[in-house]
């Protein structure tokens, strides 16, 4: 049965974008809002809005059956889950499969087989994607032994966790168990999940991602690398494509790890294999798997010229793959600065509240993606991310300057944002030149305090 | 004097971060008038947000400004001592504990705060509404078997003391 009407369980930017799509594909909207945003953009572009409840997240996106009801009594026929809330939540792909409503994204199972990082690396290994030396242990005296094997230093990490929780590094083996417990101790009340797991610390390393879309019959392409380095504590804050100064060989083999790994798992729909590349040794490891459309996507779709969550709805429609790999062309260089409504002379505190004016750039490759116009709210309930501002260009350095000078066309008041820092990260020659690792951002940090946003 | 917007938007985080309510500035020539909330209590980041259009506080400063975010507009028309109940959550509104049952209330019952008004489902798991009010139902204004909104008027209630 065709899709006719998607429920948007999500918010900001992605609903916007989702919205979007719907339109050009005639496929009418609902979106699930909580009451901070009646208001919003989306809002405003959905055919229809429900209430699913109060502003905290807890109370409203997060509710896997208020979610699903809204969807039913809206006579939605699909869910589509953005990334973030619910996006990887087992439970509602599974809600959705008990109840016949379509699942934008990949089945349950499968979002059971990658929300577990270490059964994640076990199916890597499975499916002959190299991952980081290292592995689980179950008592301390397994950990030293394995700590000894791999060799310090080492990073201990939660098997439910990510964005750096439940996180430690150990520089000489006689830490570990302090670490352990640590690491341990946290992810128990970050993730309810108290298992850890050893990997080798890589000095120096990339974060390269690869963008698959799967059929859910075994059927994988790619459309490409990205190259997301440049993060602060383990979030993300510019990426781009392709990856700066890879080889051919290497760039290759990367990208056919992550089809194989989709491949083993029947992957269904849009996910990002996501590796740790080692500069030093030149060799790449599997990170994990994101079941779900990626915050970052749209520098993918500026050199495929795909409409990636168009795909999504086909796949789930059971229109299979559109795309073969042979019709994958990727063209020039694509780059994203993350535009946050946060402020970096306090060390990135949030600065939600209204704004009371947004000026946009545009011209020739320049995309936004952004649910902020004047008199928008930024709620203080949800992330900070107020805009995805993207330049594309025959090549990096074109994208590069056209995307100097759309943040010089960008104009915010009434809340802080982090335009002015992203400027300067990308007036860094060491930025320019590509390949930065993600040590980067914080070595610019050090360098010197950052100046009062205007 | 004159103030730009920057100005007042300056004014408008001074005045959230604050203990205080409402803030008056009167200068020559202008007249600037600040509420938390728009006159609702609880934070002002709880009131949902209405584009488009930008705030009043940016209007030439000659004008008296209501510059927090506008008041949640009443839930109706409802009169004063009236008042409407709302749906505590989305679901599906159901008058009557089971199908062919007597409603739970009808226009002319008296509810006390604790009165069970009608039940709402959320995938089968059904949740008791109460009045939350003491008085007489006016109107029943949710539709029976009907999907509500968090927050949509469900009944409407005359209080009586």
């Amino acid at each position: 049965m065709p899709i006719r009407r998607i429920l948007i369980a999500n918010r900001g930017e992605i609903a916007v974008r989702v919205i979007r799509t719907c339109k050009a594909l005639g496929i009418e909207t609902v979106l699930a809002a909580s009451e901070a945003d009646l208001g919003s953009l989306g809002a405003r572009l959905a055919d229809r809005t429900l209430c699913i409840g109060p502003p905290p997240s807890t109370q409203s996106y997060l509710k896997v059956e208020t979610v699903v009801q809204a969807a039913l009594g809206s006579g939605c026929d699909a869910i589509h889950p953005g990334y973030g809330f619910l996006s990887e939540r087992a439970a509602l792909a599974a809600l959705c499969e008990a109840e016949g409503v379509t699942f934008i994204g990949p089945t349950s199972a499968q979002i059971e087989a990658v929300g577990d990082k270490l059964r994640a690396r076990a199916e890597a290994e499975a499916a002959g994607v190299p991952t980081a030396p290292g592995g689980s242990v179950g008592s301390l005296d397994e950990a030293r032994a394995l700590g000894a094997r791999i060799g310090a230093p080492i990073l201990v990490k939660a098997v439910g966790g990510g964005g750096g929780r439940g996180m430690k590094r150990v520089d000489r083996l006689e830490d570990l168990p302090e670490a352990m417990s640590l690491a341990s101790a946290e992810a128990g009340a970050a993730f309810g999940d108290e298992r850890v797991y050893l990997e080798r610390f890589v000095a120096r390393g990339r974060h390269v991602e690869v963008q698959v879309l799967g059929d859910g019959a075994g059927q994988v392409v790619h459309l490409g690398e990205r190259d997301c380095s440049v993060q602060r504590r383990y979030q993300k804050l510019i990426e781009e494509t392709p990856a700066p100064g890879l080889s051919d060989d290497f760039r290759a083999a990367i990208r056919k790890a992550a089809v194989r790994f989709g491949e083993h798992l029947n992957y269904r729909g849009a996910g990002t294999v996501e590796f740790l590349v080692d500069v030093e040794r030149e060799e790449f490891y599997f990170l994990e798997m994101n079941a779900r459309i990626q915050v970052e996507h749209p520098v993918t779709e500026m050199v495929t010229g795909a409409d990636l969550v168009a795909e999504q709805i086909a796949v789930a429609d059971g229109q299979g793959l559109r795309i073969s790999q042979e019709d994958v062309r990727l063209r020039g260089a694509a780059i994203e600065c993350r535009i946050n409504a946060e402020d970096p002379a306090r060390d990135f505190a949030p600065s939600p509240g209204r704004v009371l004016e947004a000026a946009w750039p545009s011209g020739p490759g320049i995309r936004v993606d952004s649910h902020i116009v004047s008199g928008a709210m930024v709620p203080p309930y949800y992330d900070s991310l107020m805009a995805k501002i993207i330049a594309h260009g025959p090549d990096r350095q074109t994208a590069l300057a056209r995307l100097r000078k759309a943040l010089a066309e960008t104009h915010i008041e009434g809340v802080t944002t982090n335009i002015g820092f992203h400027a300067r990260v990308l007036a860094d020659p060491e930025f320019a030149r590509g390949g930065v690792d993600t040590a980067y951002l914080p070595r610019f940090l050090e360098r010197g305090p950052i100046p009062v946003e205007a | 004097m004159s103030l730009t917007a920057k100005d007042v938007s300056e004014i408008m985080r001074l005045l959230e971060e604050s203990s205080f309510e409402e803030l008056s500035l009167e200068t020559d020539g202008l007249k600037l008038r600040l509420r938390k909330g728009g006159g609702a209590a609880g934070p002002a980041f709880a009131e949902p947000e209405r584009l488009p259009g930008p705030p009043k506080a940016i209007e030439p400063p000659k004008a008296e400004a209501a510059a927090a975010a506008p008041a949640r507009p009443a839930a109706s028309a409802a009169g004063p001592g009236v008042t409407d109940v709302p749906a505590p959550l989305l679901g599906v509104f159901y008058r009557a504990p089971k199908p062919g049952e007597a409603p739970f209330v009808e226009v002319g019952s008296r509810v006390e705060e604790d009165t069970v008004i009608a039940i709402i489902e959320v995938m089968k798991l059904m949740n008791s509404v109460r009045a939350g009010v003491k008085g007489e139902v006016v109107e029943i204004l949710a539709q029976n078997g009907a999907l509500v909104e968090y927050g949509e008027p469900l009944i409407r209630v005359k209080e009586t003391a």
